[in-house]
């Protein structure tokens, strides 16, 4: 089957040539999205198939690289979760571009990088030596940068392109460091040699240490997280989707490769800072998004959010699998792959409803819409479904991984070293904030956009968008929600991957009758999607039949009361600054949140001023003292340029010196 | 056979919840009347106010969207079907599997989200004002409650809520200090999130303290007793939340027979009595807080909820 997947990727890196070759006509848009689109539907299919007959290892070994080495290609069952999660977001993402792309203006900015991302994504996954790895994911890297840079005649782009492009380059090489360690002295590059090879767990805790920063960074783990909230929001809204929906996942996908495969057994201390990250990443990602103002970047900031989730429960099967608990492993692995599929739907579908009323309004800014459930009913129903998928709420998917993930926690008296017993129910704790606020900040991105009285004139005059992007859509939410009533089909389908990875599964749970969940065994825990969906239709469609049938259907449409003084400005409505304002006030000091008021003095008709602001104190605190001496270093390095041609020799002379001193002493 | 009575015992179990919700809403307020030394309408009262608002017609804002019109129907239902999976004076019902305690606190959370969103719709001030405040306090109610339930689980080592009932009915559990934590930060969740005093006043109108009235201002008719009803209903699932997980003495377990159903049901009736006896006096001897010292007092909640997982972790006896 690695065959069929190399070739997929193959014709997508080939479709980049042929966009190339094709600019200037006018269907090469659509024609261009739908082979990607066809193309992704297959590497989607590829990756169901194999999981779903559980699949023999397949590899492939071409000889182009090193002439030494080679490329060597492999499928297994966790590359073919990936796989299916990069196929099925791909896809989308694909299809809504259809539509989407029409409204861009210089479509020859994002076409020959597109399917070349994807493809670049598809080798990351089935790359089985360093080489090919790390080839694949710089691809991806300066591709993806190259998207984000579309609009690139905006200030702030250019800003979010550079950035973007100083913390890949950064990640990328933390990867390298971590891949030369696994190979170690003797080169063995190809993942299976690295397989093999003996390791002692302080090497193994630095590798994982390595891997934590290389691929954090890509997924946005805190404190690496600054640049996605700039670049993911700054691409065209389907590039933005992929981003979010799948490249952070490509990059868990690494994490996982390394923690749980390549690098052998790990001390148990290594899980804690993965722990603490994901969790602490959780709730301050989720609490930025309860702030900022600018619809993609909430989406953005929540996407940080999900993959703190993730790498908190990748933390506990780590802690579990040192403590050679299996089956408890197999749990926490399977909610956080659970959660990276979930989260792939979720997040690109809210992206493709920020893109649609970006197109159908023009503004990404919160405080300038409301009202579009009117104007764009479908998309408002989509989005519906997005933002109860992504709260958290049952019956939907987002919840599904997230009471696993709690399941989990709750076997943590298990563990058998006492600082772990303590850890994990405090991050227990903090996920579970995470999760209650992220309830919260899709109340105000849903309110603010959808509903309450159109904020500007372009939210008063939105259309409906395109079928294509309706299409996507549609099937994104149509996934959250049978994810979220028999996610047991999901669960079995991962097995085989947990499997590899853990050396046990959960339960099997197609036998469980209305599609239950029940993680370790009945008298635990279960949860059934499936009936709790049924109980609230068939109660609250009783209710409503009742209600109108029996007591009264009559209903006068009138102004609104608003306690007697209703105000006809739609300003006076709650809009994203307000409604963030409870909480921005409660989390104040982990917001850095500030308020001023100006008060003109009595008699002066100036207007009053209040402002509100917050910051990211990982930028002002880390990353801007960094920058600083960063630039006074190299101003002060500028020097080393106008030196006379003595001077540099002599340079030379005592680097060299230097060199020799330094080795002889080694030896 | 057997399904069908377990079945029946289940649809029993939803329609009393149902039938009894209102009644505490009024025993409470009867209560808290008597105790200002005022006469105070019957117990019967809300019976009658719902009655009365499902007769009438409703006033709709003219831009009110199909949101608006759907949302008391889903608040309603989802704390419906939560508050049919607490036992109550029986356990072991027929779909008691359904969802855990976490799943019912997430439910809860549903409901909320929806009556938030109602709340932004009609595009007031108000509306948003309630909403805002209300996802505030649950962002800091939920985890509380989510805490609390992690001490219960390990305690009883389940989250499912009959077999907790079973376990801490078996006399197994004895005194324990998490246990107790546990109940003071479940109290404090269930006040906050039933909008009682201290954290909010449910009679108060035109307010600015206000927030569960302020978000559902623009709703009247139906609407407006659907929404009633699924306070009072919310009311009552945490009565007998708080009944059935720390007092489960007299609980009916899985194959009692009639007589123990019945008597379950009366010691049900003497629970939800003494509850509602206890929140009025609570309620009339305590002053509201201002809405930004709400945080605090759910903080309390969280520590609480925190020491008592972790002191289980100190020692499983504790």
């Amino acid at each position: 089957m690695i065959e069929i997947a190399v070739a997929i990727a193959a014709c997508l890196l080939a479709l980049s040539l042929a966009a190339t070759a094709m600019r200037g006509f006018a269907l090469a848009p659509a024609a261009l999205y739908a082979g990607s689109a066809l193309l992704c539907l297959g590497l989607a299919v590829l990756g169901g198939v194999f999981l779903a007959t559980q699949a023999e290892t397949s590899s492939l070994s071409i000889p182009v690289g090193l002439p030494w080495l080679g490329a060597h290609l492999r499928l297994d069952a966790l590359s073919a979760v990936f796989v299916l999660l990069l196929g099925t977001g791909g896809g989308a993402a694909s299809l809504y571009a259809i539509g989407y792309g029409r409204h861009e203006h210089e479509p020859h900015r994002t076409l020959p990088f597109y399917p070349g991302f994807l493809g670049a994504m598809t080798l990351v996954l089935l790359a089985d030596d360093a080489f090919t790895f790390l080839v694949s994911w710089e691809v991806m890297s300066l591709l993806s940068w190259a998207l984000v840079l579309t609009h690139h005649r905006e200030e702030e782009t250019r800003g979010a392109g550079y950035l973007y492009l100083v913390m890949a380059g950064f990640g990328t090489m933390m990867l390298l460091l971590a891949f030369g360690l696994l190979a170690g002295a003797e080169g063995g590059y190809d993942f299976a040699a690295m397989r093999a090879a003996d390791r002692s767990p302080g090497l193994a805790a630095l590798v994982l240490a390595l891997m934590m920063v290389g691929a954090g960074s890509k997924a946005g783990l805190m404190p690496l997280h600054v640049w996605l909230p700039v670049a993911h929001p700054a691409a065209p809204s389907h590039v933005s989707a992929l981003m979010s929906g799948v490249m952070t996942k490509v990059a868990l996908y690494g994490f996982v490769r390394v923690a749980f495969d390549l690098v052998g057994a790990v001390p148990w201390w290594m899980s804690v800072p993965v722990i603490v990250l994901g969790a602490v990443t959780a709730v301050m990602g989720i609490l930025f998004a309860n702030t900022g103002g600018d619809g993609k970047r909430v989406l953005a900031y929540s996407t940080i959010e999900n993959i703190g989730v993730i790498f908190a429960a990748f933390g506990l099967a780590l802690a579990f699998k040192a403590n050679d608990m299996q089956a408890l492993a197999a749990l926490a692995l399977t909610a956080g792959l659970i959660h990276a599929l979930n989260h792939m739907a979720f997040k690109s579908l809210l992206f493709m409803v920020a893109g649609a009323v970006l197109n159908a309004t023009g503004h990404r800014d919160l405080d300038r819409l409301g009202g579009l459930i009117h104007r764009m009913p479908k998309t408002a129903v989509l989005a519906l479904i997005g933002v109860t998928a992504i709260a958290a709420l049952p019956p939907l998917n987002g919840f599904v991984s997230e009471w696993l993930l709690f399941q989990a926690v709750l076997q943590s008296p298990n563990l058998a070293q006492p600082g772990l017993q303590f850890l994990v129910p405090a991050a227990g704790g903090l996920l579970a904030l995470a999760a209650a606020l992220a309830a919260a900040c899709f109340v105000r991105f849903y309110g603010v956009i959808f509903l309450g009285r159109a904020r500007s004139d372009a939210a008063r005059d939105a259309g409906e968008t395109d079928r294509w992007s309706l299409a996507a859509m549609g099937g994104l939410a149509a996934l959250c929600v049978l994810a979220g009533i028999v996610p047991g089909v999901l669960i079995d389908l991962v097995a085989p991957a947990v499997m590899q990875l853990a050396e046990a599964r959960m339960p099997a749970q197609e036998a469980n009758s209305w599609f239950t969940l029940i993680p370790v065994a009945e008298v635990h825990s279960s949860y059934s999607g499936f009936l709790v969906m049924v109980f609230i239709a068939i109660s609250g469609g009783a209710t409503a039949w009742l209600v109108h049938r029996l007591a009264s259907k009559r209903l006068r449409r009138s102004a609104a009361w608003d306690c007697g003084f209703p105000n006809a400005d739609p300003v006076t409505q709650y809009g994203a600054g307000s409604f963030a304002q409870p909480i921005r006030r409660v989390m104040g000091p982990l917001l850095a949140a500030r308020e001023t008021v100006v008060m003109p003095p009595p008699g002066d008709s100036a207007p009053a001023r209040h402002e509100a602001s917050t910051e990211d104190l990982a930028w002002s605190r880390l990353y801007l003292p960094l920058i600083a001496a960063v630039v006074a270093a190299t101003t002060r390095m500028n020097a080393l340029q106008f030196l006379t041609i003595r001077r540099y020799l002599s340079l030379v002379f005592a680097s060299l010196i230097l060199l020799l001193t330094g080795l002889t002493i080694w030896n | 056979m057997e399904l069908i009575a377990n079945l029946t015992l289940q649809g029993v179990q939803m329609l009393v919840v149902l039938a009894l919700a209102p009644g505490l809403t009024g025993l409470v307020r009867k209560i808290k009347a008597r105790l200002m030394r005022r006469r105070g309408a019957p117990v019967w009262q809300p019976y009658r106010d719902l009655a009365r608002l499902l007769k009438k017609e409703v006033v709709l804002a003219e831009n009110a969207s199909w949101l608006f019109r759907v949302s008391p129907y889903m608040v309603f239902a989802a704390t419906w079907v939560a508050a049919a999976l607490v036992p109550t004076f029986a356990i072991g019902l027929q779909f008691s599997w359904t969802a855990d305690l976490i799943a019912l606190v997430a439910l809860l959370g549903s409901a909320r989200f929806f009556l938030a969103l109602a709340g932004m719709d009609v595009g007031t001030s108000f509306g948003g004002l309630g909403a805002s405040r209300e996802m505030m306090i649950g962002a800091l109610a939920e985890p509380a409650m989510l805490l609390m339930v992690f001490t219960v689980a390990l305690v009883a080592g389940s989250t499912q809520l009959s077999n907790v009932v079973a376990f801490t009915a078996s006399g197994e559990v004895g005194i324990r200090i998490s246990m107790g934590m546990a109940l003071i930060a479940l109290i404090i969740v269930a006040l906050a999130e039933n909008a009682r005093i201290p954290v909010d006043n449910p009679a108060t109108h035109l307010e600015l303290t206000m927030v569960h009235e302020a978000m559902v201002l623009e709703y009247s008719g139906r609407h407006l007793a659907m929404i009633e009803l699924a306070a009072a209903l919310k009311l009552l699932l945490y009565m007998a939340l708080i009944g059935c997980v720390f007092v489960p003495w007299g609980i009916a377990p899985a194959s009692a027979g009639f007589f123990g159903l019945v008597s379950g049901f009366l010691l049900f009736l003497v629970k939800l009595a003494a509850g509602g006896a206890m929140l009025a006096v609570f309620e009339t001897a305590i002053a509201k807080m201002r809405v930004f010292r709400v945080p605090d007092f759910l903080g309390v909640a969280l520590m609480l909820g925190l020491l008592g997982t972790l002191l289980l972790f100190v020692s499983r006896s504790l």
